[in-house]
């Protein structure tokens, strides 16, 4: 395989000039002038609320992409990603009951209990495909849509009767106009666990081959398992709790990437981030000028590209195979 | 040197491996033969800790494979099973790198650099080292995963049915390799195979198993004979000796 270092510099650089421009689209007048003439309010702005968005965005967009792609090492499975097996519906249940049960809560602990249901969400659906005798392709998505509708409607049951539909909803569906600074810091934690990954980026590549070929390399499978369902709850939480969900990305960006350098994690994991925070950064910044001066949510944005990509997948793969 | 002794393992009711107890000696190449649901497969599985025995102990190189550190034993004994298909898009190269792992923990070296080259050169498939696996025949994705476990570069190799899907001049080429590595390297290779005549040409112990028992054990000489493989396989067997080697005919 030839170096993809020179392509994945481009692509960074491209990310850059993404960034530089989603820092200055926007309802209120930020530009390079204004900031230059010393304009206190355009600074405000920049500091307060631009950055902090864009900021958010990168994060959020790079780390689900990469918890996509460890859940498809995880369940050897192309079709799977946090909102399509439960992790998402099981965080929000997690701040569903902190929200109840103790209102007054930090945002820390709304994370750390977002996390906790998130891993016993995502670890049910583990459990469930060991027993799925053949491993079908298709059977394997399918468990997870129904464990998340199964997890999502004992949610929405409970806001409900709780009177927080309002809340669910936007825990549910990602927004990133309520970004400010002092309220997206959590998402630094998903960025971490994104170089984390990076760093166990082997053992996940093994994984994926395996229960039999990760023992016969000497790894402990089960550890390995537990250390990706950590990765990839922590992350789904702390994006669920700060922006909301943002669907279809862990999906999307690991297939494309596969396509283009393959699944070994130590050389695709650079282009799943920086493909992942582009996309969101791209979707933000259409959503945002589309309809000026109001603002088309991401998650809407996202799932109108982010269907027709999937079926131009699954095309491909049929044609593919026909 | 590999000890198995007492192994048992049962599914429900049915035993599937029945008190097998035999000795593999260091170095040397060794062949298990024996029709399909015999129990080759389970018993490798059992040796390379893919599957824990109901009871009995297997030891390989003196070391217990139940409580033998995984990662110590990595480096020791490399297994590849019988059937392997991967849902992951990898490279030959990546693949094959990835035999390193035991050693390198993923830091490659110079010297890891070196022993991939060596394995994917040796299982001819320089051509294809950068083509994904699943864009490779059935049989250039066998070698492939023979050279991750030859790359491994290990004491004992446990290779069940490597020959399947190849062509004649590749199980042949195989074949050469198990024994070179035998008698150049010393090391122990174990082959499950289902080709009587490969076995006879390029063993010195073959196993014979049957019904999860061990019915036989020997030199080619000792158990390529008419009545013991027609009563193995259920089938009219035939030898003939042709130069210096046994050829079954059925
Ligand atoms: N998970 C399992 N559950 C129940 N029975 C099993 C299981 N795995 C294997 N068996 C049974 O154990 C027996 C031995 O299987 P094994 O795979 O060891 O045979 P084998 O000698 O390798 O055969 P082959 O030549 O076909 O590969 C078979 O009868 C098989 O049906
Ligand atoms: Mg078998």
């Amino acid at each position: 395989m030839k170096s993809t270092l020179p392509a994945l510099l481009l692509a960074g650089f491209i990310l850059l000039v993404l960034a530089v421009a989603s820092l200055f689209v926007g309802v209120s007048d930020v530009s390079l002038s204004s900031l230059m003439s010393g304009d206190a309010k355009s600074l405000q702005v920049l500091l307060v609320s631009r950055a902090p968005r864009t900021a958010a965005l990168i994060l959020a967009g790079s780390s689900m992409a990469i918890a996509g792609m460890i859940m498809q090492m995880l369940a050897r499975n192309r079709f799977v990603e946090p909102s399509t097996i439960g992790t998402v519906e099981s965080a929000s249940l997690g701040i569903l009951a902190i929200t109840v049960l103790a209102p007054g809560a930090p945002v820390i602990a709304k994370m750390i209990t977002a996390s906790v249901f998130a891993m016993a969400g995502t670890a049910i659906f583990l459990r469930i495909l060991k027993f799925v005798p053949l491993r079908s392709v298709l059977l394997v998505p399918l468990v997870g849509i129904m464990l998340s509708g199964i997890i999502g409607a004992i949610t929405t049951f409970f806001a409900y009767r709780l009177d927080l539909l309002q809340s669910l909803g936007a825990w549910m569906t990602g927004d990133f106009s309520v970004v400010l600074k002092g309220r997206y810091e959590l998402l630094w934690i998903a960025g971490a666990l994104g170089i984390a990954a990076y760093i166990a980026a082997d053992r996940f590549t093994v994984a994926g081959l395996g229960q039999h070929f990760t023992t016969n390399l000497g790894l402990n499978y089960r550890r390995v398992m537990l250390l990706g369902l950590t990765i990839v709850s922590l992350v789904t939480a702390s994006v669920v709790v700060t922006v909301g969900s943002v669907p279809f990305l862990g999906l999307i960006i690991p297939n494309v990437v596969a396509m283009m350098v393959g699944d070994n994690m130590r050389r695709s994991l650079p282009w799943v981030a920086i493909l992942g925070a582009g996309f969101v950064l791209v979707c933000d910044i259409f959503g945002r000028l589309i309809i000026r001066p109001y603002e088309m949510p991401i998650g809407a944005v996202m799932g109108v590209i982010g269907a027709f990509f999937f079926l131009y997948l699954l095309l491909r793969r049929t044609s593919r195979a026909a | 040197m590999i000890a198995v002794e007492k192994i048992t393992k049962t599914y429900g009711s049915s035993v599937v491996v029945d008190g097998v107890s035999i000795t593999l000696p260091k170095g040397g190449v060794t062949s298990i033969i024996g029709p399909n649901g015999a129990g080759k497969s389970t018993l490798l599985s059992m040796v390379g800790r893919f599957l824990s025995a109901d009871s009995g102990t297997i030891t390989v190189g003196g070391l217990d494979v139940t409580k033998t550190p995984s990662d110590e034993l990595a480096k020791r004994l490399a297994v590849l099973r019988q059937d392997n298909h991967l849902a992951v898009r990898l490279t030959v190269r990546d693949l094959v790198s990835f035999g390193r792992y035991p050693h390198s923990k993923g830091r490659y070296t110079v010297e890891d650099e070196r022993h991939v080259n060596e394995a994917i050169a040796m299982l001819g498939l320089s051509g294809l080292a950068d083509r994904f696996l699943d864009e490779l025949s059935g049989g250039q994705r066998q070698r492939a995963f023979v050279a991750m476990v030859i790359c491994q570069d290990t004491e004992y190799v446990l290779l069940d049915e490597p020959l399947n899907n190849l062509d004649i001049k590749h199980a042949v080429e195989i074949m050469r390799l198990v024994q070179q590595a035998a008698r150049r390297l010393n090391k122990t290779m174990v082959v499950v195979l289902h080709d009587i005549n490969m076995a006879s040409t390029f063993s010195d112990v073959i196993v014979a198993m049957k019904n999860g028992q061990i019915v036989a054990s020997g030199s080619p000489a000792e158990i390529i004979q008419p009545d013991l493989l027609s009563q193995i396989y259920e089938t009219e067997i035939k030898v003939v000796p042709v130069g210096s080697r046994l050829v079954a005919i059925y």
